[in-house]
């Protein structure tokens, strides 16, 4: 059962995979301008991994190596295609808004890495837990990084106003900035160093340690 | 079966093949069925979200409607005219219906985006021309018309140009003289959000609102400004703020504008509405 709980929990801070496996940042850079728009991303992606986890994991023993790859490409594939026709048929405005990042599911790391690093040796329930427990890391750390982005470059959360802007009579103006996508990358670095901070373990051992001082001065 | 059966069996040629093609039927299946299961959804989602912008555009859309029987009954009103740009003439319903022959096409379905790709339907512009950026221009384009006890109440052309990162479409709203402004809008565009995307903005696009397009000389005097405009100036009636940190967005909309109702574009319809 703790098992179940680890799997599940797990990849929200103890082994998160934007925080510590840094996979699936460039969705994370795109996506998050607005919270209405990343939730539907979350969503799409935690549906994405869990279920291409429970199908891997199904045939995980009839796969042949050499082309386990492709195999794991072409059940992932068909499920970003059936979940981008699905929000074109029942969310279509915020579908427009995704455009080709629900497409681009296909290539996050995220799907690819749970699917090769942990379907490919566990049974099929606790893969589907495993793909749902890291769409939820995905999730935490995206929308976090959407509340930010929005709150500060566009006054609201969620389209409600928080913070009345100039350009509508308010006194807030908004931090174009944090619209573009270079503020995701100071934001989910930011977030890495809080979570780093508060969970001593994660911080990687130096790869290299930059030598002594070791020129010498002509006399 | 052992387990070291399977895992050399696993591997054998058969299997590869076997695995293969199970894997890729069993996908082919699931992704054909979704597809034509969601697609009269989907069309009816885009046909939809069109004439939800012209309402917009035209200003008669109300944020509470969100039936698709209500924006249809609203939609209904408008009366859908086609346009041939070559010769610059609004055709009379014999003649779209000659041309639709013609051409194989329904106008009633014209994706007129598609059109513009399309060699038979399009021409390709010359620099000197191509004001918008947009490289062809389709042969026929649809415009929406309302009309009222009086006349044409309102004019409603579809838009669209080249913008800093993408091609901006939408629908601009004229008045019955075919000069007033009485709305803007975008219905798609990928320009940065918060900057050039801010063309969005119901702020902004309300301040097209009452102005004009052509000065006495029938000339397209519309200019979006960098920065904002002087309401004291006597070019204000024709003078839009210009998006801030958005100049390149700003001058694409400009042109747009430039050119769709230039000579070149709805232009020499408009001046026919007015005489």
């Amino acid at each position: 059962m703790s098992n179940v709980k680890e799997i599940l929990f797990g990849p929200i801070f103890n082994n998160n995979p934007i925080g510590l496996q840094m996979l699936g940042i460039c969705s994370a850079l795109a996506v998050t301008t607005k919270m209405s728009v990343a939730i539907v991303m979350c969503i799409a992606l935690t549906l994405v991994t869990a279920f291409s986890n429970l199908f891997i994991s199904m045939i995980r023993n009839r796969i042949p190596s050499s082309i386990r790859i492709i195999v794991q490409m072409t059940i992932i594939a068909s499920l970003v295609i059936v979940v981008d026709q699905v929000l074109g048929a029942v969310a279509y405005d915020i579908s427009k808004q995704l455009t080709v990042f629900v497409g681009l599911i296909i290539t996050n790391c995220i799907v690819m890495g749970r699917a090769e690093a942990f379907a490919m040796q566990n049974p099929p329930g606790l893969s589907f837990l495993d793909g749902v427990g890291n769409g939820l890391g995905y999730s935490v750390v995206l929308m976090s990084v959407a509340a930010i982005r929005e709150l500060f470059g566009s006054g609201s959360m969620f389209g409600i106003e928080i913070l009345p802007l100039v350009t509508q009579g308010g006194w807030y103006t908004p931090m174009g900035m944090m619209l573009l996508p270079p503020s995701a990358f100071f934001i989910i670095g930011l977030l890495i160093w809080a979570l780093r901070v508060w969970r001593k373990e994660q911080v990687e051992a130096p790869e290299f340690k930059i030598g002594p001082h070791t020129a010498m001065s002509h006399s | 079966m052992s387990e070291e059966n399977t895992s050399s069996n696993k591997d054998s040629i058969q299997n590869v093949i076997v695995i293969a093609l199970g894997v890729c039927l069993f996908c082919a299946v699931v992704v054909a069925g979704s597809a034509v299961a969601l697609k009269e959804r989907r069309v009816e989602n885009k046909a939809l979200d069109k004439s939800k912008n012209v309402l917009i555009a035209a200003g008669l859309f109300q944020e509470n409607v969100t039936q698709m029987s209500e924006i249809n009954t609203l939609f209904e009103q408008f009366e859908q005219r086609v346009v041939d740009l070559r010769t610059k003439r609004l055709l009379t319903a014999e003649e779209a219906a000659v041309v639709a022959a013609d051409n194989k096409l329904n106008f009633s379905e014209y994706d007129q985006r598609k059109a513009a790709k399309d060699p038979s339907l399009s021409v390709a512009l010359t620099d000197a021309e191509d004001l918008a950026s947009i490289n062809r221009r389709e042969h026929y384009a649809l415009i929406y018309l309302l009309r009222s006890e009086v006349g044409i109440d309102r004019i409603i052309l579809p838009v669209h140009g080249y913008g800093l990162w993408s091609t901006l479409y939408g629908f601009i709203a004229l008045e019955g003289d075919g000069n007033t402004v009485s709305g803007i809008t975008f219905y798609e565009h990928s320009e940065t959000a918060g900057l050039g995307g801010e063309v969005d903005n119901p702020t902004w696009k309300a301040k097209w609102q009452g102005k004009r397009i052509y000065d006495d000389q029938g000339q397209v005097a519309m200019r979006v400004l960098k920065g904002s405009v002087d309401p004291s100036s006597a070019e204000a009636d024709y003078q839009i703020d210009g998006l801030s940190g958005a100049t390149l967005t700003s001058r694409g909309v400009e042109n747009m504008i430039g050119y769709w109702l230039g000579d070149e574009g709805y232009g020499p319809i408009l001046k026919n509405f007015n005489g």
